[in-house]
């Protein structure tokens, strides 16, 4: 079983550098260490807001409010911003986060306490999040030059020539997969996902894992808000509208199960970094962007049926066999 | 699993604890309250042309919601309905810019609609996937197939005759939208409270194994309903199509969203196995009176959202919150 999943992900990954490669023969500077680097740096988000992600769908949840969640905090975070300019950059980051994480404890409450499906809830306050920001905004924007130029310098800065926007990805990977193998917490999100019945009965509150992994996913969504609003220095009601479903997608290709409990840190990384060459590369071989979402879209489908065809040899054999000849 | 509402009989069985009080009842009672406060609010509210031209804002969206409560109580979900509108709507224009008649236009909408619908379901059953993560894939691809055939163009050549289906009225003020949805509320409540058919959904949506076991062709079964669903998302494309007389890529985009509310604010358990189209109308109503009453109010459309969003969960958190307050007691 474990074999599987590997071969999966070395799987994903020799179709990312296959990918790279043919792109790199129509056009030499793809494959140049700054460009590569660039594009790295252009998934950052999208890996942040998997990692978050990748936790709710292993408990089985989904939380479709993090695109929502990233564009009211930034809002908040640009208003702060260009109002009081002098209030220091990292305690605003901080407050984003602070902000990104009751957010997520709220659906998380939702989903614990009450017991709404996790669709349901983030479906509500995904509406409920978007139409906060222009209750905050007015419907305005929030431009590049009202906000303060070390609000804007900080991702942009680099360190040993890495911009920091991709260092903040890098840290969140590192601590993300030490969360997920080794520590208690981590192990137990998988237990509640795979069998919530029988991690029950080890002791597991199953409830307190979702609220957990929706905590997280929040803290990274509201973290993400200050990057983005940051690095394209705009903020306004429609900041990354859609962007939950490219998150989604990151995992699902990855190979994290929609049925919970299955999934893991390089899976899901190796998810958003098909979706971020794709992106990057069609520009480059002069595919018009219009084929972008198509390809997305039917590279989700060709990865989910591979990936069921791949399960179907293991697991419930008998009763498969069965439905299969008589369905027939 | 406790069921969160109560279906069989629900309009025959009051009993006056609040426990037992149907879903539909509860729903009914928030759309008169609504419905009167809107009336008290604004002089224009109780006007039956205002009245009629609010329908036109929901009646698309509520058709494709009918059958979408179907395929929820099959334990399945189209996230990708709003994309087969995109695409048969472009369908639509070329066929028009083809200048075919406007029956095959109508007949190329809806039968994109259930191709789309077709291979939904294909690749769902076939595969064994999760509906949910198979139509977010194909929520990008179809609605990428719109934009690679359209790109930032516009097709608004539509026949004479054809902006009927959007904009015409069968009598005095009911428009053919409105009448077209009577039609399809009753057609479904039929199909599913009074046939096998509608029974199997059920069955399905409670328990598929058993449902299989006992006889029911489970892939079959699902495979049709992604193809009604399907084509009745190809006919809110022609009458949205109609209705706006040109088609763009970006046509009812995030209309999924809204639809799955009106499914979900309905009653329908989103886990599958329970729900009623009664229900689903009723909660079409409320959304529709909802939006229309804050609308003319001034309330711009994005902090209606906030409304929407609070309503969808708040009514489903009070019957949970109810019944743990009254299991302590």
């Amino acid at each position: 079983m474990k074999k599987l999943y590997t071969n999966r992900e070395a799987l994903l990954c020799a179709l990312i550098i296959i990918m790279a490669l043919s792109v790199g023969a129509f056009a030499d500077d793809f494959l140049s260490v700054g460009n590569l680097l660039s594009v790295y740096n252009d998934t950052s988000m999208l890996i942040i807001l998997a990692l978050g992600q990748m936790l709710v769908i292993i408990t089985r949840c989904i939380d479709l409010s993090v695109a929502a969640n990233l564009a009211l905090t930034g809002m908040v975070i640009a208003m702060l911003n260009s109002s009081y300019p002098d209030f220091p950059v990292p305690l605003l980051v901080l407050l984003g986060a602070g902000l990104g994480l009751c957010m997520g404890m709220i659906n998380g409450l939702l989903v614990w306490k009450l017991s709404i499906p996790a669709i349901v809830v983030t479906l509500g306050t995904m509406s409920i999040y978007r139409g906060v920001i222009f209750l905050l905004s007015d419907g305005a924007w929030v431009n590049a030059h009202e906000m303060s130029a070390t609000f804007m310098q900080i991702p942009r800065a680099t360190f040993i020539g890495i911009a920091l926007l991709s260092w903040a990805s890098l840290i969140t990977i590192a601590v993300f997969y030490y969360f997920t193998r080794y520590a208690r917490t981590g192990r137990e999100i998988y237990a509640a996902g795979n069998s919530p019945t029988a991690a029950f009965y080890t002791g597991i509150d199953v409830g307190r894992s979702q609220f957990i992994a929706f905590s997280l996913s929040g803290l990274l969504a509201g973290l993400c808000g200050y990057l983005w609003v940051s690095r394209y220095a705009v903020a306004y009601v429609d900041v990354a509208s859609g962007f939950e479903l490219q998150v989604i997608s990151a995992c699902v290709i990855g190979g994290i199960s929609i049925m919970g409990g299955v999934g893991t840190v390089t899976g899901c990384v190796l998810g958003a970094i098909f979706i971020g060459v794709i992106n990057n590369a069609l520009p480059v071989i002069g595919v018009s962007p219009f084929w972008q979402m198509a390809i997305s879209g039917a590279v989700i489908v060709l990865a989910v049926i591979a990936s069921s065809r791949a399960e179907q040899k293991s697991g419930r054999i008998i009763l498969k066999q069965t439905m299969l000849a008589t369905s027939k | 699993m406790q069921k969160i509402t109560a279906h069989k009989n629900s309009f025959s069985n009051f009993t006056f604890s609040l426990k037992k009080l149907p879903w539909e009842f509860f729903l009914l009672l928030i759309t008169a309250l609504v419905f009167t406060l809107s009336a008290y609010a604004s002089p224009y509210f109780l006007d039956v042309w205002n009245l009629s031209d609010a329908t036109f804002n929901f009646v698309e969206k509520a058709i494709v919601a009918l059958p979408l409560a179907m395929l929820i109580i099959c334990r399945d979900i189209d996230l990708s309905v709003a994309s087969i509108i995109a695409l048969s709507s472009v369908a639509m224009g070329f066929a028009a810019q083809y200048g075919f008649a406007i029956e095959l236009i109508v007949l190329i909408g809806i039968g994109v609609g259930m191709l789309c619908g077709l291979f939904n379901g294909w690749v769902v059953t076939r595969f064994d996937i999760p509906a949910i993560v198979v139509t977010i894939g194909t929520m990008s691809l179809f609605r990428g197939m719109s934009y690679i055939l359209l790109g930032d163009q516009v097709l608004k050549d539509y026949p004479e005759g054809f902006d009927y289906f959007g904009q015409g009225y069968v009598y005095w003020v009911f428009s053919f939208e409105f009448m077209l949805f009577l039609v399809a509320t009753l057609f479904f409540y039929f199909l599913l409270h009074k046939t096998n058919f509608g029974r199997r959904c059920y069955a399905i949506g409670n328990n598929p194994t058993a449902a299989f076991y006992s006889g029911i062709n489970v892939k079959r079964h699902r495979l049709m309903l992604f193809v009604i669903v399907g084509a009745l998302a190809g006919v809110a494309a022609v009458l949205l199509t109609s209705r706006l007389g040109s088609t763009r890529p970006t046509i009812a985009l995030g209309w999924e969203l809204s639809i799955i509310t009106m499914v979900v604010l309905g009653g329908v358990n989103i886990l599958g196995g329970s729900g009623t189209i009664a229900g689903v109308f009723i909660a079409v109503f409320l959304m529709g009176i909802v939006t229309f009453g804050l609308g003319l109010l001034n309330v711009p459309g994005i902090v209606m959202s906030i409304i929407i969003g609070g309503m969808l969960i708040s009514v489903i958190a009070t019957p949970v919150l109810i019944r743990k307050f009254s299991q302590r007691s």
